[in-house]
């Protein structure tokens, strides 16, 4: 966009630095995108503005441009996404949003305590109440599951000891009474609330409170049955494998799961039969002649009439 | 993908400093998640406080005004926003019934 800036500052060619830079202080203020979140305009206008200042604020780049060896356009700006685009949605757009501007609604109708759920934040809390924080915090899978005891540094320096309950999933929040922001004159502090972001396990795959995984067993594993040794959220777990298992098989281990709200899951153990890395004479002489005597056809059931 | 202190500072330039955003961070002006990482929107909030102070001349004393009133108004539009969304999900004839309410009481 090559738009002559003297004219999107509204000055005259002649303007002072001190003018220029008034003239862009009053339309940035006027038009900057994170304070006119509703307007689309915003934006364009802003991204203009601001180019048109870049150029005429550094005295070089002006008198170039005066003397016409650049255009308008100055330098590219680097794409910057402003505040309002994480503000105005997602869910991560709720941590600075505050229900202070209608937490008297309650009073008009119940409707609005259902809203406070959504725009829960902010500084000032409904009633007088020191305001409530709302804080993200990376949990490991294991300790998400079996639950663990976290001390954290709070942004404003306080330490806290954080309890996640075994069984916690991912995008639960968890809420801690009073520990939010002090509330003014004596009155009770806000609540914090931490919503926990659980890491995938490389091998663990929660499903509700089951947990499924993937077990390789070898050839003669496969065939013979045997035990062999499981990993579970609480550690390793010695497991039978019934003779004559195939891959896709599924073993239930009962109780073995995550002892969460609502009961205790089960751990699924998904069989997977795994070839050794080389198929050496021996093996392959030996298949040669067991196929020979004993044929059998895995895909009967898969061949339609 | 969170920042670090540090990577907010190299990533947002333009004079922050990390005494300074500590500072920030000790007023609730910026608030990143308990292990310190900074999430997108903290960054995006840092730099907003930077061009409120530098290019707007916004005064430390005036700064969590102008925060306060941003996070109150960007709270109000989520709230109407789940309002309107709410509404939509409602029946054609409940639809009509809000549409003829808001219009009864609009003009007060």
């Amino acid at each position: 966009m090559a738009t002559d800036p003297y004219s999107v500052l509204g000055v005259k060619r002649d303007a002072s630095p001190e003018d220029v830079r008034k003239a862009y202080r009053r339309l940035a203020k006027q038009w900057h995108p994170d304070l006119n979140p509703g307007n689309k305009d915003a934006e364009s206008r802003f991204k203009a503005i601001s180019v048109a200042y870049d150029l005429l604020n550094d005295p070089d780049k002006r008198a170039r441009f005066d003397r016409g060896e650049i255009d308008a356009s100055g330098a590219e700006q680097p794409q910057q996404r402003f505040y309002r685009e994480y503000a105005d949605a997602g869910p991560g757009g709720r941590r600075y949003a505050s229900s202070a501007g209608f937490s008297d609604f309650e009073d008009l109708s119940g409707l609005f305590s259902d809203l406070f759920g959504q725009a829960r934040g902010g500084r000032a809390g409904p009633r007088g109440r020191g305001g409530d924080v709302r804080y993200q915090l990376e949990l490991d899978f294991l300790d998400a599951v079996n639950g663990a005891s976290r001390r954290v540094t709070l942004p404003d320096g306080r330490s806290l000891d954080l309890t996640i309950p075994p069984g916690t999933a991912d995008g639960e929040t968890l809420r801690l009474r009073g520990q939010g922001v002090p509330g003014a004159g004596g009155r009770p502090a806000g609540d914090a609330y931490v919503e926990v972001a659980v890491k995938p396990h490389a091998m663990f795959d929660r499903q509700g409170n089951d947990i499924l995984v993937e077990l390789p067993v070898s050839l003669d594993e496969a065939v013979l049955g045997g035990k062999v040794e499981v990993p579970t959220i609480s550690g390793p777990v010695s497991v039978t494998i019934p003779r004559g298992t195939s891959s896709g098989h599924t073993l239930r281990l009962r109780g073995r799961g995550v002892k969460g709200r609502g009961g205790t899951g089960d751990q699924l153990v998904r069989i997977k039969v795994v070839l050794p890395a080389n198929v050496d004479s021996d093996l392959e002489s030996f298949m040669k002649e067991w196929r020979a005597r004993h044929p059998y056809d895995p895909r009967a059931g898969t061949r339609t009439r | 993908m969170t920042l670090s202190e540090r990577e907010v500072v190299a990533t947002v330039g333009g004079g922050i400093t990390v005494r300074r955003l500590r500072a920030w961070i000790r007023d609730g002006w910026v608030r990143p998640g308990v292990d310190g990482g900074f999430d997108e929107i903290d960054v995006a909030r840092v730099r907003l406080v930077c061009h409120l102070r530098q290019h707007l001349q916004v005064n430390d004393e005036a700064v969590p005004v102008v925060l306060s009133l941003m996070d109150q108004v960007y709270g109000l539009r989520r709230g109407l926003k789940t309002l309107a969304r709410a509404v939509e999900a409602q029946p054609e004839e409940v639809r009509r019934e809000v549409a003829r309410a808001l219009r009864d009481l609009g003009g007060d």
